[in-house]
C-alpha cells in the first residue's frame, strides 16, 4: 500500500474522530443546561442541602474539571484528554472515570456485537443474493421481503415481543441479565452455556433489526450483478447452475458488501443501546441508557465518541484488508 | 416510437397511464402491499380525527389502566390517556415529523447534491469530504446528545423533527451528487448546451425530470429515517413527553413494567403501529428502488 | 496455416475434404415473440437455414434485425419476456428446442458454442482466467486430474496463440483482443460442432480485429465446426465468411454464398446493403437506404421491407406476406419479386 495512500487514510480516521468530538463537545455547551448543577440539585433532593455550601461545592468542582475556564481552552484540554483516551469522570458514579466504567461494561457487549453484526451479514447476505437470482425457487425468494418488514420493526419492539412470548410465556428462555442469578462467572463450560442462553433474546432482537438492511443492499447489488455480461456468459458456457450461483454471481456481489461491515457495526451498536437496556444486560448500551436517565453526560459524551473512535478504526481497517481480498483493486 | 413511412392500418394502442400503473403494481407486489398500508393508516388517522375525541390523547382525561372495551377499544394507560385518542394524534405527529424532516432532509440533499456535482471543483470536493467525514459518525448517538441537551421544555414535535434532520442529509446529498455526475457526462446534456439552453433551462428540463425517481426514493428513505429515529429517541425518553408519540407511550410503558403489571395492551398497540408504518415506509421503498432502477424491474 | 487467411473464400471451400459436406446445423422454423407492456413484438419470424460442418456462415443486417435473437434462440437462452414459440434446432442428431434443461445445458459449449459480443466484460473478473475454464470442463463432467484439466486449457489457449501464462492471470490483465481470444479458447475447449461468434470485432480496432477472425479461422479449421459470424461490417464478412445470410424484422430474407450476394444481390434489401458500401471504383455519394428499421410491435403490413423499398408501393407487397423461395443453385429469397424459376414480375 502506497504510503501516500496510507497518511490519506489515516488523515481521513483522524478528522472523523476530530468531527464527532468537536460536534460532541459544543453542542452541550450551547444549551442552558449545567450538568454539575442538575446534578447536585438531584443529590440535593434526597439529602439536606444548603443552598450557600452548594455553590461552593458546584464551583470548586467547576474549577476542578476546568468548568470555569474559558472555552477554547477548555477544547483544547478536551481534546488533549482525548488523545489519551481520558473522557472524564463520571458524574453519575463518581469518582469513577468513564474510562474504567467502559472498560468494565466493554467485554459484556462485544460477544453480542460481534456475533450480531456477523450473523446479520450473512443471513442478510445470503437471502438478497437469494431474493435476487431469478432462478431461485419462488418461495425462497419470498423469504427476503418478510425480513425486509423486519427493518420497519425496531429491535427494542422486537425484543419486546420476544421476551414476552418466548421469555415470558414460552419460559424457554431466560428474561434478562447476562447470567442466572447465583452462578459464578468461571471458565467453565456450564458457565458458558448459561451465559449462552441469556445472549440468544438480546441478538435475535438485534438480528431481525439488521438483517433487512443486508437483504435490500445485498439484493440490489445482486440484480446489478446478474445483469453483468460474465454471468450471461456463464450460462452460455453451460456451467452447471451451482457453480453460476456461487463463482460468478455470489463473489461479486459478496465482495463489496464486506465495506459495509463497519457502519453496520455501527448501527448495531446503536440499536443495542436499547436492547441491553431492555435485557438488563451489563455492557455499554446499558450504560449508555442510565446515563441518559441519569444525565450523567460526562458519560453519555465520552461512550458516544468511544463508539465513533471504534466505528472510524474499524472502517480503516477494513479498507486496508479489502484488497487483499479483491485481486480488481490491486493497483488502487 | 420510431417514425417510418407507414401504411395506414395498425398503430399499436398505447394503454394509458393509469393502466399502466396498476399493471406494474401487480407485478411490484411490495410497492402495492407498501402502499396499501400506508393508506390504510391514514385513512385510521383521518377518520379518527373525526371520530375521536383528542383531547383525551393527553393524560389525566379518562380513567386509568383499562383494557380494551367497547367505550374504549384500545383501552386507556397508567396516566389515563385514552389509547385510541393517542393512535390517532401519535400517528398524525409522527406523520408530521416524518414529512418536515424527509422533506427538508431530501430538499437539502438535492440541493447540495445538485451543486457539488454540477459545478464541480472545490464546491464538489467540500461537500463530498463533510459527507464522508460525517458518515461513520453514528448518527443516533449524537442525536441522542443533541436531544439529552435540550432544555426539557424546549423539546418538541418540530424540535425533534430538526435533531432529526441535522444528520440525515448525507444520504441523499451523495445519491443525487452520483446521479448528477452520470447525467452530466451523458450526451443529453451536452446536445442541450450547444443548443443554447441557459443553465437553468438544463437543469429544469433536462436533468430534473430523470433524477424524480431517486429523489422520490431518497424522499421515502428519510422519511423512514426520520420516523425511525424519532421513535429512537423517544423510546429512550428524550421526546416531548406529553405528547402521544408512539414512542413515549413504550417508553413510559417500560418504565412502569407494563407487561409485568399485566397491562400488555399498552405497550403492544404502539408497537403494532410502529411496525405498520415502518414496514410500509420499508416496502414503499423498496418498490421505489426497483422503479429508479430499471434493470430490477421485471416485466412479466 | 496462415496462407489459408489470405486466399478467396472459394479456395478455400475447394481445399476442404469432400466428406465435410454433411448437415450439422438445421434450424427450421425459428419463431421468437417478446411479450412487453406495450404489446408483442415478433422477433423471429419463421427462420429457417441449414449449415454444413466446416461451414461459415456471415449473417447480416440493422440493429434489431434479429441477429443476436437467432443466436441466443439456438442457445436457448431467451429469457422472459421473449419466449421461443415454434422451431427446431438441429445440431447433429441432437433437436435442441426440446430438450430438456440439464441436457440443453450440457449441449451448451458442448455441441454448440456461443461467443458473446465485447468480451471486455464476459470474463468474471475474481477468479483467474484458469479457473474459468477449468469450470466449463468441470461443469460438463470432463474427468481428468488438474494437471491433465490444465493441460486441455494450455492447447486452447495455444490454438488461439496466447501464452500459457495467461491461464493463471485475471481478466483486468488482459488487453481487449486478449479477452477475445480467451472467449474463444473457452469456445472451443469441448469441440462443439457448431460456434456461433456474435460481432466478436465490434469493440476491437482494425488490427485486432484481423488477429481475432484468423484465430477464428484456424480454430474453426482445427475442429471442422460450421460457424456463424454475426455482424454488420460486410467488408469484413467478404474476407472470412462462405455464406451470407440477410436478416431484416426478424426475418431472413435472402441466403446465398458470398460471390453471389456480392456480385448479384437478388432482394432490394440486401441491394441497397451492398450498394451503400464504400467502392473504389465509384467514388460517388454514399448511398444510404431511406427510412428506419421498423419497431417490431408495429410492423408494416404485407412485407416488412416495403416502405423502404423501390418496388414497395403495390400489391401484393403492400398486403402478403412474402415467403421463401429457393433459387436455382440453392439460393433462398424471400420477396415478392420472384418464384422459383427467377424473376417475376421486373
Amino acid at each position: 500500500m502506497r504510503p501516500r495512500l496510507l497518511i490519506k487514510r489515516l488523515l481521513f480516521l483522524v478528522l472523523v474522530i476530530w468531527a464527532a468530538s468537536t460536534i460532541v463537545f459544543f453542542i452541550p455547551r450551547l444549551s442552558s443546561r449545567n450538568a454539575l448543577r442538575e446534578r447536585f440539585a438531584e443529590l440535593a433532593r434526597t439529602g439536606g442541602f444548603s443552598s450557600t455550601d452548594m455553590e461552593k461545592i458546584i464551583a470548586s468542582m467547576q474549577k476542578q474539571f476546568g468548568l470555569d475556564q474559558p472555552l477554547l481552552q477548555q477544547y483544547w484540554q478536551y481534546l488533549n484528554n482525548l488523545v489519551h483516551l481520558d473522557f472524564g469522570v463520571s458524574l453519575y458514579k463518581y469518582p469513577a472515570t468513564v474510562t474504567e466504567l467502559i472498560a468494565q461494561a466493554l467485554p459484556w457487549s462485544i460477544s453480542l456485537l460481534l456475533v450480531t453484526t456477523i450473523l446479520s451479514f450473512v443471513i442478510g447476505n445470503l437471502l438478497g443474493a437469494i431474493a435476487a437470482w431469478p432462478r431461485s425457487p419462488r418461495w425462497m425468494r419470498g423469504i427476503a421481503t418478510p425480513f425486509v418488514l423486519l427493518t420497519g420493526v425496531p429491535p427494542v419492539i422486537m425484543g419486546v415481543l420476544l421476551l414476552f412470548f418466548i421469555g415470558f410465556r414460552l419460559k424457554l428462555l431466560p428474561l434478562g441479565g447476562s447470567y442466572s442469578v447465583g452462578l459464578i462467572p468461571d471458565w467453565s463450560w456450564p458457565f458458558f452455556l448459561d451465559l449462552m442462553a441469556h445472549q440468544i433474546l438480546p441478538a435475535l432482537a438485534l438480528i431481525f433489526g439488521s438483517v433487512g438492511g443486508w437483504v435490500l443492499s445485498m439484493r440490489g447489488m445482486g440484480i446489478t450483478i446478474q445483469g453483468e455480461d460474465y454471468v450471461n456468459f456463464a450460462e452460455h458456457k453451460g456451467l452447471t447452475p451451482g457453480r453460476i450461483f456461487r463463482d460468478y454471481y455470489l463473489r461479486n456481489t459478496l465482495l463489496p458488501q464486506v465495506t459495509g461491515l463497519a457502519l453496520a457495526l455501527g448501527t448495531v451498536v446503536t440499536s443495542a443501546i436499547i436492547v441491553e437496556g431492555l435485557f438488563a444486560l451489563p455492557g455499554i448500551g446499558s450504560l449508555i441508557n442510565v446515563a441518559i436517565r441519569a444525565n450523567d453526560f460526562p458519560t453519555i459524551y465520552g461512550i458516544v465518541i468511544f463508539i465513533t473512535i471504534a466505528v472510524a478504526v474499524l472502517m480503516a481497517i477494513l479498507e486496508f484488508v479489502y484488497p487483499l481480498i479483491d485481486p480488481r483493486v490491486k493497483n488502487e | 416510437m420510431t417514425t417510418v413511412a407507414m401504411s395506414p392500418q395498425q398503430a399499436i394502442e398505447q394503454p394509458n397511464g393509469l393502466v399502466l400503473l396498476l399493471r406494474y403494481l401487480r407485478r411490484n407486489k411490495g410497492l402495492a402491499v407498501g402502499l396499501a398500508i400506508f393508506l390504510a393508516l391514514v385513512l385510521f388517522t383521518v377518520i379518527g380525527s373525526f371520530t375521536v375525541d383528542l383531547k383525551h390523547a393527553y393524560p389525566l382525561s379518562v380513567g386509568l389502566k383499562k383494557p380494551p372495551s367497547w367505550q374504549y377499544p384500545f383501552g386507556t394507560d397508567f396516566f389515563g390517556r385514552d389509547l385510541l385518542a393517542a393512535m390517532v394524534v401519535g400517528l398524525w405527529q409522527t406523520a408530521v415529523i416524518g414529512i418536515l424532516a424527509g422533506g427538508l432532509g431530501t430538499l437539502i440533499g438535492v440541493i447540495l447534491g445538485f451543486i457539488a456535482a454540477y459545478f464541480g471543483g472545490f464546491a464538489d470536493a467540500t461537500i463530498r469530504t463533510v459527507c464522508q467525514i460525517l458518515t461513520p459518525i453514528p448518527v443516533l448517538l449524537i442525536q441522542v446528545v443533541i436531544a439529552s441537551s435540550l432544555d426539557k421544555r424546549d423539546v418538541t414535535i418540530f424540535t425533534m423533527a430538526f435533531i432529526v434532520v441535522l444528520l440525515a442529509w448525507m444520504g441523499p446529498t451523495l445519491v443525487i451528487r452520483s446521479q448528477v455526475l452520470t447525467m452530466k457526462e451523458r450526451q443529453f446534456v451536452s446536445v442541450a448546451k450547444l443548443s443554447g439552453v441557459s443553465d437553468f433551462g438544463i437543469i429544469f428540463k433536462e436533468i430534473l425530470p430523470n433524477l424524480l425517481p431517486f429523489i422520490a426514493a431518497a424522499f421515502v428513505s428519510q422519511v423512514f429515517l426520520a420516523v425511525f429515529a424519532a421513535f429512537y429517541l423517544a423510546v429512550l425518553g428524550l421526546g416531548p413527553l406529553r405528547e402521544p408519540l408512539l414512542g413515549n407511550i413504550i417508553w413510559a410503558a417500560t418504565g412502569q413494567g407494563a407487561f409485568f403489571n399485566g397491562w400488555w395492551w399498552w405497550p403492544i398497540e404502539p408497537s403494532i403501529g410502529m411496525i405498520l408504518i415502518l414496514g410500509s415506509l420499508a416496502l414503499i421503498n423498496m418498490g421505489l428502488d426497483e422503479l429508479a432502477n430499471p434493470r430490477v424491474r421485471r416485466t412479466e | 496455416m496462415n496462407s489459408m487467411t489470405t486466399t478467396a473464400p472459394d479456395a478455400r471451400a475447394a481445399m476442404r475434404p469432400a466428406t465435410a459436406a454433411t448437415p450439422v446445423l438445421r434450424v427450421e422454423g425459428l419463431e421468437v415473440t417478446y411479450y412487453t407492456d406495450l404489446g408483442r413484438a415478433k422477433a423471429l419470424d419463421s427462420v429457417s437455414f441449414t449449415l454444413n460442418s466446416g461451414e461459415k456462415m456471415g449473417v447480416v443486417g440493422e440493429s434489431g434485425s434479429g441477429k443476436s435473437t437467432m443466436a441466443l434462440a439456438m442457445m436457448r437462452m431467451i429469457k422472459p419476456p421473449g419466449r421461443v414459440e415454434a422451431g427446431k434446432v438441429w445440431v447433429g442428431d441432437t433437436e435442441l428446442v426440446s430438450l430438456n434443461t440439464e441436457d440443453m445445458r450440457k449441449a451448451r459449449l458442448g455441441k454448440i458454442a456461443y461467443i458473446p459480443q465485447g468480451a471486455m466484460n464476459s470474463l468474471n473478473p475474481v477468479i483467474r482466467i484458469g479457473a474459468q475454464m477449468v469450470d466449463a470442463l468441470k461443469s460438463h463432467d470432463v474427468k481428468g486430474s488438474s494437471a491433465e484439466l490444465r493441460d486441455r486449457c494450455f492447447a486452447a489457449l495455444h490454438s488461439v496463440d496466447l501464452d500459457p501464462g495467461v491461464f493463471r492471470m485475471y481478466a483486468h490483465e488482459l488487453s481487449g483482443g486478449m479477452k477475445q481470444r480467451v472467449c474463444i479458447a473457452i469456445g472451443i475447449l469441448l469441440r462443439p460442432q457448431v460456434i456461433i461468434c456474435d460481432e466478436p470485432t465490434s469493440a476491437l480496432d482494425v488490427v485486432t480485429q484481423r488477429q481475432v477472425m484468423e484465430t477464428i479461422d484456424r480454430v474453426q479449421d482445427e475442429i471442422n465446426a460450421a460457424v456463424i459470424l454475426i455482424g454488420h461490417d460486410m467488408g469484413l464478412m467478404a474476407q472470412f465468411v462462405d455464406k451470407v445470410a440477410v436478416m431484416y424484422a426478424g426475418r431472413l430474407v435472402e441466403v446465398a454464398t458470398v460471390r453471389e450476394m456480392f456480385t448479384d444481390p437478388k432482394h432490394p434489401y440486401s441491394r441497397a446493403l451492398i450498394a451503400s458500401l464504400p467502392n473504389l471504383e465509384n467514388k460517388g455519394v454514399f448511398q444510404g437506404i431511406p427510412g428506419l428499421a421498423p419497431s417490431l410491435l408495429r410492423l408494416p403490413s404485407g412485407c416488412a421491407f416495403h416502405p423502404r423499398c423501390p418496388h414497395g408501393n403495390q400489391d401484393p407487397q403492400r398486403s402478403v406476406r412474402p415467403e421463401e423461395v429457393t433459387l436455382a443453385g440453392g439460393r433462398k429469397v424471400t420477396c415478392h419479386l420472384y418464384d422459383a424459376e427467377g424473376v417475376k414480375n421486373g
